[in-house]
């Protein structure tokens, strides 16, 4: 059975078998593992009536609906014109170093995956990010240097 | 009553329905207004924006096929401020494009071209985009063809795929500057649930989609002299064939064909209307076998309704979709699988020729008759049963290439041997004509007399397109042999479009359907309506084309299968009886094979 | 032109005027339908997304339908770069926001009303589940037939676009429809649905509470009463303002601004970037710029360039793609600006772009693409320079 078979009957029981469930099935798999496999969308596309494409165009159509591996922990600096101003490339650098990876990259040990996003609403505290759906604002080097650390710091 | 609207477009007074969209009020007053995602077999897209009519008292300018008319309106399609945004829209869509257009198959027949055209694009306006698009091509399908760099996301195969077929093998993904149309999760096509029915072909505008070509390996067939090669046509490309030399659909050119098969090269040319009798005389006895061992042996296993396997997109969807139901499927392979069956069998024995040299090739209204003829079930005769199938496209693309002069032809005949069918084998390029012909020669078996219809006409059975068609035959007067089925009711249905396939398919697999007996075609009005046909398809042509095959069929005397010489030939000669050993080896399939619905 | 008013701070959205929040939700109820529409037809009160269709107009289009199933969704996918008002309404007065759908309801017959709150904000949605749970527990003991849900979204600017929204609660891609047909007769599952902004919500609420002819007294002739302004960019106090409608863009950059603004973009990226020579003249309103409500300031340091760049990769990743001009459109005006900047095209590529941008503006299929043109034409006519050099 697939890894998420169970999971995902639940979730169609819980929301129901039509197009409409659709978005929060996908939610409902991408809380668990931050993106959805190829296994999962056929499963869904199964359980819905749906063909596999139908799901995969529109999973792919969402920001936040993944469909290629991502860390544990989904960091989403916002990169529009306001946290721009604020200096959001000090931010995203600060980050780069301390994870040594690059803006749209996945740290060796799948903890972190580091993003870009569009405006998500704090532009009068920018910079801001997500990390997953906790947002962190009035960035500063110092403060996401500490943000990123006590994130590395939990255990798995 | 549906109320009147008055409109003015133009300067035109018009008066429409309401309801009427403004691209339908100005085609019906004879105004052009220039469309890409439209199209007539699909539902209404609104997303190319190149019909926008600019609309008196308005800012924007409605899209004239997705905006319903309304009192008093006044449009008008040609103005400077119309003019200059489809041109740049049609510029948009060539910065995307890759407009190779005289290494391109669509070349003056793509929709795109004509627009550039039409709007007098004579510039680069804007900067080239296709270097940032990773554009591919998706090569590895027997069948179709898919060209990343020529799509201009219209959606038509998404549409089609989804309101024709009910499939949706394809669909729009990402969004902004990277939507595309994909498969799942990008995957090549041949790997995804498509029945290979090719209508995302048809429908497409542009070179993006479009058949696997064989042309040039037909040619080297054809010029190597240790070959013998043999070509089959279906029905329904002689009805075709000739407008793409600028006939009108419908006209039957079966004689030019001939003709122009033989200046091709090919060293026979025979017909596969005369497999569609012996397609015939197999699936009607399968027919009342599978009766007889229900209603008189009672057994059980035995699946009804049995289902007509003519239409290879048909069958692979089965596959797909129904996997479980695919005892339902009648054994029969198709007329073309039989007839490359027997070129390598009984005629290499009749004409003592080495059946390894034998190329046979099939001209086919289909692109999924690609995908059947490499299929591993169609090896009974020891070899590739059909080396290659070309579409009626690629038909006329060869006798361009020779240099045939076709409308100046003169008429010849089907060879014989395998070259000679009835008026049933005809009928097969409709919708509806399988069932038609079984139930002539069922009906003589078991009653031993013609179907009570004038000139073995069923009409009730010339259902319009996209239709499920039902009909009953009561049988009376039987043989002894078949008294079971005295005023026994015999339910029968065909119908097109795999998404008519899909309700069909779910009464069985509820157990709530009264049929005994089922044809299916994939597309739109039967063969004469698939995907390998002239382009582009609209509903007018394949009327056209539907009318050809009755009236054709009129100018045959023999209306039954089993009155074709030919077909009691090979029975007496060669295959013995119906559905028994050499029959069953060669025109039957093993099996099926289950494949995955996702 | 410089008859603006002054900057005029009111404070009606955040501030809670009875003692009980559901007492708003009880005074409303003992309205008659028609009260309802009256009022707010009186009060003027234009969508405060953005669009700017009038509620009440709205609201008794979608009770006209005959009855049978119909909606009433709140748009919380508040997504226009610059504004972030929704979020602080819905952290702060939900009560607001909910009553004033139940309203909706009452008019029109709707017994389901859904918010559709952007990804985003998904750290808030247990929050206001916790809000919707009980204000629904509230209607049920008040034998009110209406029940609100919670829908998130999954990260897509488009699905502001209300007939895209639709689409994405069916389980859909987000991509806007043809109209007609428009949401009050065919939206959510093609059933007549009343579709507004979270903050048009909570202002309908304020006004049923207090009335539409008081709420009317505020603002100028074509644009009534007050709404919130989210204030970002160069500014020492950025956030979110309610205020009267109908002051220049001067006033406004007199109060907010550093010293230093040399240009506005009202109504976030979608709308103008309004160039300091403007400023007196420019009202914010329906008779000026409009706006849904974000304001973002830029001073003398910063470039025009990276300002529109940084705006037209927004677009081209949010457009939703299915339609050419706004999909391609897009690529093309980023693509056009870089290639001049970089010297490739020569600067008369400008005035192409700016046509360019005309034809999306009257070819686009939805809002999304037909706005692009704002910041474009701005940029170009009044900051070509900045483009060039």
């Amino acid at each position: 059975m697939a890894t998420n078979e169970i999971l995902i009957k639940e979730l169609a029981d819980q929301y129901g078998r039509e197009r409409t469930s659709l978005l929060s099935i996908l939610h409902g798999v991408a809380d668990k593992n931050n993106f959805l496999t190829e296994e999962d969308l056929t499963v869904i596309a199964k359980e819905l009536h749906l063909s596999g494409a139908q799901v995969f165009g529109t999973a792919t159509f969402y920001s936040f609906l993944n469909v290629v591996p991502r860390g544990k922990y989904v960091i989403r600096v916002c990169k529009t014109i306001s946290c721009d101003m604020k200096n959001k490339d000090e931010i995203v650098r600060e980050i780069e170093n301390m994870l040594k990876i690059k803006a749209g990259e996945t740290t060796e040990d799948k903890k972190f995956t580091l993003l870009f996003t569009n405006c998500m609403g704090w532009c009068d505290k920018g910079p801001s990010m997500l990390i997953n759906e906790i947002p962190f604002s009035d960035l500063t080097r110092e403060k996401v240097h500490g943000i990123i650390k006590q994130y590395s710091d939990i255990e798995d | 009553m549906k109320k009147i609207i008055n409109l003015t477009i133009d300067d035109q007074k018009i008066a429409v329905d309401e309801g009427t969209t403004i691209l339908e009020a100005a085609r019906k007053s004879g105004i052009k207004i220039p469309t890409l995602c439209y199209h007539e077999d699909l539902c209404i897209a609104g997303n190319c924006r190149i019909c926008v009519v600019e609309q008196e008292n308005m800012r924007s300018l409605p899209a004239a096929c997705a905006t319903p008319v309304s009192e008093g309106m006044v449009i008008n399609t040609n103005s400077t401020k119309v003019r200059n945004a489809r041109k740049f829209l049609v510029e948009l869509l060539l910065s995307e494009h890759n407009a190779d257009c005289t290494a391109c198959v669509k070349n003056r027949h793509c929709e795109l071209q004509t627009l550039a055209e039409q709007n007098h694009i004579r510039e680069h306006t804007f900067i080239d985009l296709k270097d940032d698009k990773n554009y591919t091509i998706d090569k590895l399908s027997p069948a179709i063809i898919i060209d990343y760099s020529k799509c201009i996301r219209c959606q038509r195969c998404v549409r089609t795929c989804e309101e024709i077929q009910a499939i949706s093998a394809l669909s729009a993904a990402y969004k902004g500057k990277d939507m595309k149309i994909t498969t799942f999760f990008e995957k090549p096509i041949n790997t995804v649930v498509c029945s290979t029915c090719g209508q995302c072909v048809a429908h497409c505008p542009t070179g993006a989609l479009t058949e696997h070509f064989y042309i040039d390996e037909v040619w080297d067939a054809i010029n190597d002299p240790d070959k013998h090669v043999v070509v089959q046509t279906a029905p329904s490309v002689r009805v075709a064939l000739g407008e793409e030399f600028g006939l009108k659909p419908g006209t039957i050119v079966t004689g030019k064909m001939v003709a122009a098969l033989r200046r091709l090269g090919f060293d026979e040319v025979e017909d596969t209307d005369f497999t569609a009798d012996l397609t015939v005389i197999e699936e009607g006895n399968e027919l009342l076998r599978r009766l007889k061992a229900k209603l008189a042996d009672k057994d059980e296993s035995v699946k009804l309704p049995m289902v007509t396997t003519c239409s290879p997109a048909w069958v692979k969807y089965c596959e797909h979709a129904f996997s479980d139901l695919l005892g339902h499927l009648s054994t029969c392979k198709s007329p073309m699988s039989m007839f490359g069956a027997l070129s390598k069998t009984y005629y290499a024995e009749k004409f003592k020729l080495d059946p390894a040299k034998i190329v046979s090739v099939a001209i086919m209204p289909c692109i999924a008759k690609k995908f059947e003829s490499n299929r591993p079930e169609m090896r009974a005769s020891g070899y590739k049963d059909t080396d290659y199938v070309l579409t009626t496209r690629e038909l006329a693309i060869m006798i361009k290439q020779a240099g045939i002069d076709f409308n100046t032809l003169k008429d010849s005949s089907f060879d014989s041997l395998m070259g000679v069918a009835s008026g049933a084998g005809l009928i097969f390029g409709n919708s509806g004509g399988v069932m038609e012909a079984a139930l002539r020669c069922a009906y003589m078996i078991v009653v031993g007399k013609d179907i009570p219809f004038e000139d073995l006409s069923i009409t009730p059975l010339h259902g319009s397109e996209g239709e499920i068609v039902e009909m009953s035959v009561k049988f009376t007067g039987t043989k002894p042999e078949w008294s079971f089925l005295e005023g026994v009711t015999v339910n029968v249905a065909h119908a097109n479009m795999l998404s008519n396939a899909y309700k069909i398919m779910e009464e069985i697999k509820n157990g709530t359907s009264k049929y005994h007996f089922v044809e299916i075609m994939s597309c739109p009005g039967g063969c004469i309506g698939g995907a390998g046909q002239p382009l582009p398809t609209n509903k007018a042509k394949r009327t056209a084309r539907k009318e050809a095959i009755y009236s054709g069929e009129k100018l045959i005397e023999i209306r039954k299968s089993q009155d074709n010489p030919e077909i009691v030939n090979i029975y007496d000669d060669y295959l013995g009886k119906p559905l028994e050993e050499k029959a069953h080896k060669l025109l039957h399939v093993p099996g099926f094979t289950p494949r995955k619905r996702y | 032109m410089n008859d603006g008013k002054k900057i005029n701070r009111i404070d009606s959205i955040f501030k809670d005027y009875v003692d009980n929040k559901f007492d708003y939700l009880r005074m409303i109820m003992k309205m008659s339908n028609e009260e309802i529409i009256k009022d707010l037809m009186d009060s003027g009160l234009k969508g405060r997304g953005g669009a700017g269709f009038p509620t009440g107009n709205k609201w008794k289009l979608a009770a006209e339908q005959p009855s049978g199933e119909k909606f009433v969704v709140c748009n919380a996918d508040e997504g226009e770069p610059g504004t972030f008002k929704d979020k602080e309404i819905l952290l702060k007065v939900p009560h607001k926001v909910l009553t004033g759908m139940t309203a909706c309801s009452k008019v029109t017959g709707a017994k389901r009303g859904y918010i559709y709150l952007r990804w985003e904000y998904k750290f808030m949605k247990d929050d206001l589940q916790k809000s919707v749970d009980e204000f629904n527990e509230v209607l049920k003991e008040m034998k009110i037939d209406f029940k609100i849900y919670i829908f998130l979204g999954a990260g897509a600017y488009v699905c502001g676009e209300e007939s895209a929204l639709f689409d994405s609660m069916e389980g859909m891609r987000g991509e806007p429809r043809n109209k007609p047909p428009f949401p009050t007769v065919s939206g959510f599952m093609g059933k007549p649905t009343v579709i507004n902004n979270v903050e048009t919500f909570a202002t309908s609420t304020m006004i049923l509470s207090f009335g539409g002819e008081n709420y009317a007294k505020l603002g100028t002739d074509v644009s009534h009463g007050s709404k919130l302004f989210s204030i970002s960019g160069d500014t020492s106090i950025p956030g979110i303002y309610e205020l009267e409608l109908g002051m220049t863009l001067h006033e406004f950059v007199e109060k907010f601004g550093d010293g230093d603004t040399k240009a506005v973009s009202v109504g976030g990226v979608s709308g103008a970037l309004v160039p300091r020579k403007k400023f007196k003249d420019t009202i914010i309103g329906w008779e000026g710029v409009p706006t849904g409500g974000a304001m973002i300031l830029f001073n003398s340091t910063r470039s025009i360039y990276r300002i529109l760049h940084n705006y037209l990769d927004f677009f081209e990743e949010e457009s939703c793609g299915q339609c050419t001009p706004c999909r391609i459109g897009c690529q093309q005006l980023k693509k056009g600006i870089e290639a001049v900047k970089k010297g490739e095209e020569d600067p008369s590529y400008l005035d192409t772009l700016a046509n360019l941008s005309k034809v999306m503006n009257v070819s686009a299929k939805c809002g999304l693409g037909q706005s692009v043109m704002n910041p474009v034409l701005s940029a170009v006519n009044n900051f070509r320079e900045e483009l060039i050099y």
